[in-house]
Order: structure tokens, then sequence, then C-alpha cells
């Protein structure tokens, strides 16, 4: 035996492989894959360059580098020209963003409010935690009237505070919790009575959707502070942050009833089928069958609209309430602390709280989401 | 479909005489029953007297009325004329009438409907526990008992979707049964189900009736109609064309319609 090919010349060494990991790498595939590529990533750079520092150093205090007048700072500081935002300000009138005009000295009852709140409804979102029910209604119940006697006051000696002097975040939250918590039932209510067999409920629900989502609102609110009280008999008051509150509520929950509306119609008929012909009634194949997995189907959409909601308390402002931004704007007059960025600094102020609250919404209901995934599209 | 008639043979003989039909109770009458969809005339003249005990099966071509036939005798849909009287109910729009009547009388589907929001075990139980308002722990153990009856027991924690379709619809019968139902329609049971998965269902199904459950199906297992069914029911265009008993309806059948039937699902 003898070997028939013998190789007699090495073949020329390969170059290195071009580096397919690390930063460069990546950059390379990524950011310069083609010469269009290197050319939109130049200009986003040109563009992030030029836009970034100015932003930075308006929003941060000088030990950052920045131009902004950290907390502490005084008005004169805020003054100069080239300062940037008046964090000073902020924190000077903090107590008025949270509280609006609640007295002073009685701070401590909307401070309980709010812990009393956190306490309840971190545990309500942790789904590990144990006795559900029991916090629920603490939640649901319990807390609210709770919250009312406390903000209210007049009684256990504690003096009255009328609604016309609470403000703030507090009012902007409390709009809020209550017309989430309220629109959900009333919503859900509605999408049913929409897809009722029984002709009159269907119109009512029909009717009172097609109302409500017909008109702005800012004019539901006019309509509650301005009109109700001319077509209320003398004397009677009903209070106008319960109002704007109902109105709110009600205008909610005819836009939460056709998100749910449309998880129901997303169900296969073959669940009510079924429900139905293991002898559930009405209601309990509602309860346990349908809805469970239409609001399921629907977690995007409800949190949407919650999201519309926050964000609309800041209309009741144009009714005299003094929610969050309302006090904002009403602090940016004030002598005091007149600077060039007074305004801008408490705008940007109501819009990163607003911010920190509708991201934490979102991202609750992405991991809910998720949670509640058992892996069949039913 | 033949393997399931040729197998048991035995089985046939030893259980047939466990298979007692009642000759004076009425487990369902239909009398002179039409339903339409708008104008479309979808069952004529319906005239049905199913015995307790009795084992029917409805075949037909697709369109010919008979799933809507059994859908009507729990009122998953209504009939405009004639009347259904079931378990000596009879079904009008009277919904204390029709939740009377579900409660003994099982469904089980095409595609299962299984909740799929909930563990199997649950599914079981839900309908026990809030329609006839039986303790938890007791529901628990009933479900318990038909897991194990359809051999899934392992199962009873998962959800439907990590089940197979075989499995699924295992479920769905335990499901109907731990209701205790007098009577099971079976609308096409295995007609969504790959072949392999077929004979497991199948096989639930003749155990069931091996115990005298009272069993109308719709199906085109004719291997199981001639093994368990007592009348086989041809329908056709919303009409019953004939029924027979089964050896006499697949060997002699009346109708043209029956024999053109036949001849086309027989090979």
């Amino acid at each position: 035996m003898s070997f028939s090919f013998v190789r007699e010349q090495m073949v020329e060494p390969a170059p290195a492989p071009v580096n397919t990991a690390g930063p460069i790498a990546w950059a390379r595939r990524n950011l310069f894959a083609t010469p269009s590529d290197s050319l939109l990533t130049i200009l986003a750079i040109v563009l992030l360059i030029w836009a970034i520092p100015p932003i930075y150093n308006f929003v941060f205090p000088n030990f950052l580098g920045g131009d902004a007048v950290p907390p502490g700072g005084t008005v004169e500081e805020c003054r100069v020209e080239t300062a940037g935002a008046c964090w000073a300000y902020i924190s000077a009138r903090m107590s008025f963003f949270i509280y609006g005009f609640y007295p002073a000295e009685e701070y401590w009852r909307p401070n309980l409010v709010f812990a009393l709140g956190a306490l309840l409804i971190i545990p309500l979102a942790i789904p590990r935690v144990p006795f559900k029910r029991t916090n629920a209604i603490l939640f649901f119940v319990v807390y609210p009237v709770i919250c009312f006697y406390l903000l209210n006051g007049g009684v256990l000696g504690m003096r009255p505070v009328p609604t016309e002097q609470w403000g703030g975040l507090l009012v902007t939250l409390i709009i809020s919790l209550v017309g989430i918590i309220c629109s959900i039932p009333i919503g859900i209510l509605l999408a049913l009575g929409r897809q009722s067999k029984l002709p009159i409920i269907k119109t009512l629900c029909i009717m009172f959707i097609e109302l409500w989502r017909a008109v702005p609102l800012i004019t539901v609110l006019f309509m509650a502070s301005v009109m109700l009280p001319l077509f209320m008999p003398q004397g009677t008051t009903v209070d106008k942050l319960l109002r704007a509150l109902v109105g709110v509520t009600l205008f909610s929950s005819a836009y939460l009833a056709e998100v749910v509306r449309g998880g129901l119609q997303a169900l296969p008929r073959g669940q009510y089928e079924a429900a139905s012909s293991l002898g559930l009634s009405y209601w309990k194949s509602m309860w346990f069958i349908i809805l469970p997995q239409a609001l399921k189907h629907v977690i995007p959409g409800i949190v949407n609209s919650f999201i519309a909601l926050f964000k609309d308390t800041s209309l009741v402002s144009i009714v005299g309430i003094f929610d969050l931004l309302n006090t904002v704007q009403a602090a940016s007059s004030d002598i005091e602390w007149s600077s060039p960025t007074q305004a801008i600094t408490g705008y940007l102020f109501a819009g990163l709280v607003f911010w920190v609250f509708c991201f934490a919404m979102s991202r609750y209901s992405i991991w809910m989401e998720r949670r509640l995934d058992t892996g069949h599209k039913g | 479909m033949s393997d399931i008639s040729s197998n048991s043979a035995e089985e046939r003989s030893a259980s047939t005489s466990q298979m007692t039909v009642s000759d004076t109770e009425v487990a369902i009458d239909v009398v002179g029953m039409h339903k339409w969809y708008g104008d479309f005339h979808v069952l004529r003249d319906i005239d049905l007297k199913v015995m307790r005990g009795e084992r029917i099966v409805i075949a037909g071509p697709s369109g010919s009325g008979k799933s809507t036939l059994i859908r009507c005798m729990n009122r998953l849909e209504e009939h405009q004329q004639g009347q259904i009287i079931v378990n000596g109910v009879e079904l009008t729009a009277d919904l204390k009438r029709i939740d009377e009547v579900r409660r003994e009388v099982g469904m089980v589907f095409q595609h299962f409907n299984l909740f799929p929001h909930l563990t199997i075990l649950q599914n079981l139980t839900l309908a026990p526990i809030w329609v006839r308002g039986i303790p938890q722990a007791e529901a628990e153990a009933t479900a318990m008992h038909y897991l194990e009856r359809v051999k899934i027991p392992e199962q009873a924690n998962k959800y439907p979707g990590q089940l197979s379709g075989g499995q699924q619809q295992r479920v769905a019968i335990a499901r109907s049964l731990c209701m205790q139902p007098k009577i099971m329609l079976f609308d096409e049971p295995t007609s969504a189900l790959d072949p392999e998965m077929v004979k497991e269902v199948l096989e639930v199904m003749i155990s069931l009736a091996q115990e005298g459950m009272t069993m109308i199906c719709v199906t085109h297992e004719m291997g199981f109609a001639r093994q368990v069914a007592n009348r086989v029911i041809f329908m056709d265009q919303g009409q019953i064309i004939e029924q027979n008993d089964p050896e006499n309806f697949f060997s002699n059948p009346q109708h043209e319609r029956t024999k053109l039937f036949l001849s086309q699902i027989l090979h």
C-alpha cells in the first residue's frame, strides 16, 4: 500500500476571522452594517450630542455637573440667568403640592391615609401574601370609610376640614383611586348588560355607554359643577369633589365597559355553552368562567383606561378643584419664588409624578399578564 | 373504527347483560319538534323517545341537524314548535326548568370546552360545588374518582392547555360525570381528535355504556355504534330518515339515502 496523494505545498494561512463578539463586533453588525446605517448612526449621535447636555444641565444640580438649584437652595440662586431647574422651589412648596390647602397642623391625617393605603395595597398586589379576601374587604370597604372620616374630620374630636381645602397629590390620588375602583364593577355590569338578551337592559346600557363616550370629560365636569346645582332644589348642595368623583367614575366606566365587551366577545362560544350545560346559572358562569377569562384577555386595555383616567384627573382643575397639576399651576405665580425657571420646574415635577404612577401601573399589568398565563389560548 | 368492534366480541357478550333498558321509564321524549334558524328549517317534525338506559347513536351527513337535535335536549338551542320532555321536565323558556334539566344531563363537546383558566381538578369540582352545593372535600374526592376512571388522576393539578386532545376530552367526560347526570349527550366527541387518541376516548364511552348510562351520541364512529348502541338513528336534512338496531341498520338499511351514506362511510 502506498499513498496515492501527498500534499507538497502548504496551504496559505487564512487571515484571522473577523471578531464576532464584543462591543466592536456588535456595533459593526448593528450600527454600521451598510452605508445608510452608518449615516443614520452618525446623525443620531450628533442629535444626542446636541440635545443631551442642555437637558442634563437643566435637570441636574451643580454637584452633578449641571446648572439646577438643588433642594435647600435659595431663590437668589434660581434667579441667576444661567440657572437650571429650581428644585429648591419644589422642595419648599412640596407640602402644598401634596396636601393643597389642607391645614398644616392636620397633615398627620392625610399622612395616615397614605400610610394605611400603602399598607393595604402592597400585600393586595403581591399574589403570594395570604388573607386576600380579608385584605380586599379592608381595602375596598373599610379603608374608604376610614379615609373619609379621617380627612373630613368632625368625628372623634377631629376638626372638620371641608373638601375645598383638600388638594394636591392627595386629591389626584383620591379621584383616580375612587374612579378606578368604582368604574370596574360598573363597567363590567354595563358590558354584560350590553350583551343581555333582555331588550330594555340592553338598550339602557347602550344608551348610557354611548352617551358618556360621546361627551368630553371637560363637558361632564362642567355639567357636574355648573349645571347640576341649577337643577337641584334650592338649598341642597352636593359636594363639588363628590360631583367630580361621580363624573369621572361614570365617564371611565363607559370606556371600561367597551374594553370588557371586547374580552367577552373574544371568548369562544364553547365556554358559555360548557358553563350552561353544567347547570351553572348566568351569574355563576359569568363569575367563575367567563369574566376571569375575559378580563385576563383585556388587562392591557383595562390598564390603558386606568392610565388615561389617572391623567384625566388633572382636568378637574378646570372646575376649581386643586389637584396636583392645579396646585403646581397656582404655586407657579408665587412671587416669593418667582424666577425664570419656576413654572417649567413645576410642570416638570408634575409630569414626573404622573409618569411614576402610570409607569408603575403599566409594569404591574405586564407582570400580572405573564403570571395569569396558563398556556392556553382559550 | 374496526379495532374497537373486533377486539371486544367477548367483552360485548359479557357486558350486554348489564345493559338493561327500561321498558317503562322514558328519559327523553321529543314530540313533533321543529326548529328554525330564521327562515331555515333545521329540524322538521322530530319524534324521538329515549328510554332509560338506552344508548343511541345519531348518524348522518354534516348539516343534517344531528348536533342541533341533541343541543336542543339541554336547551343550548331552543326549539320553536313541539315538545321536549327530559326526565319528566318539559323544556320551555322557564330558566328554572332549564337549569333543572341541565343539572341532570351531561354534555361532551367536540372541542372539549374545558375551562382553560382552571386546573383539571377545579374544572371537575366547580359545578358540583356551586350548582349542587357539595362540600369541597367531597367534590374533590368524587373528581379524583372519575379522573381515575378516565385513567388520568396524575393530571389533576395541571391546566387543560398542558394536556393532549384525548386527555382533555376524557377530562371533559369526567367533568360531566362529576355532576352524576342521568343522561349523557355526546356531540361528536372524537371528531376533533388525532386518530391515535380516538380509541382512548371511545374506551371511556364504552365503559360508561356498560354501566347502563343513558347515552345519546352524535358520532361517525360506526364501530362504536355497532358495539354499544341499542339503536342507530339516521338523519338527513333535518329529519329522522330511519332508525333501527345496529345489526339491521348496517346490514339491511331501508332507505336509499341511508344506503348511500353507509356506502360512503364504511369501506
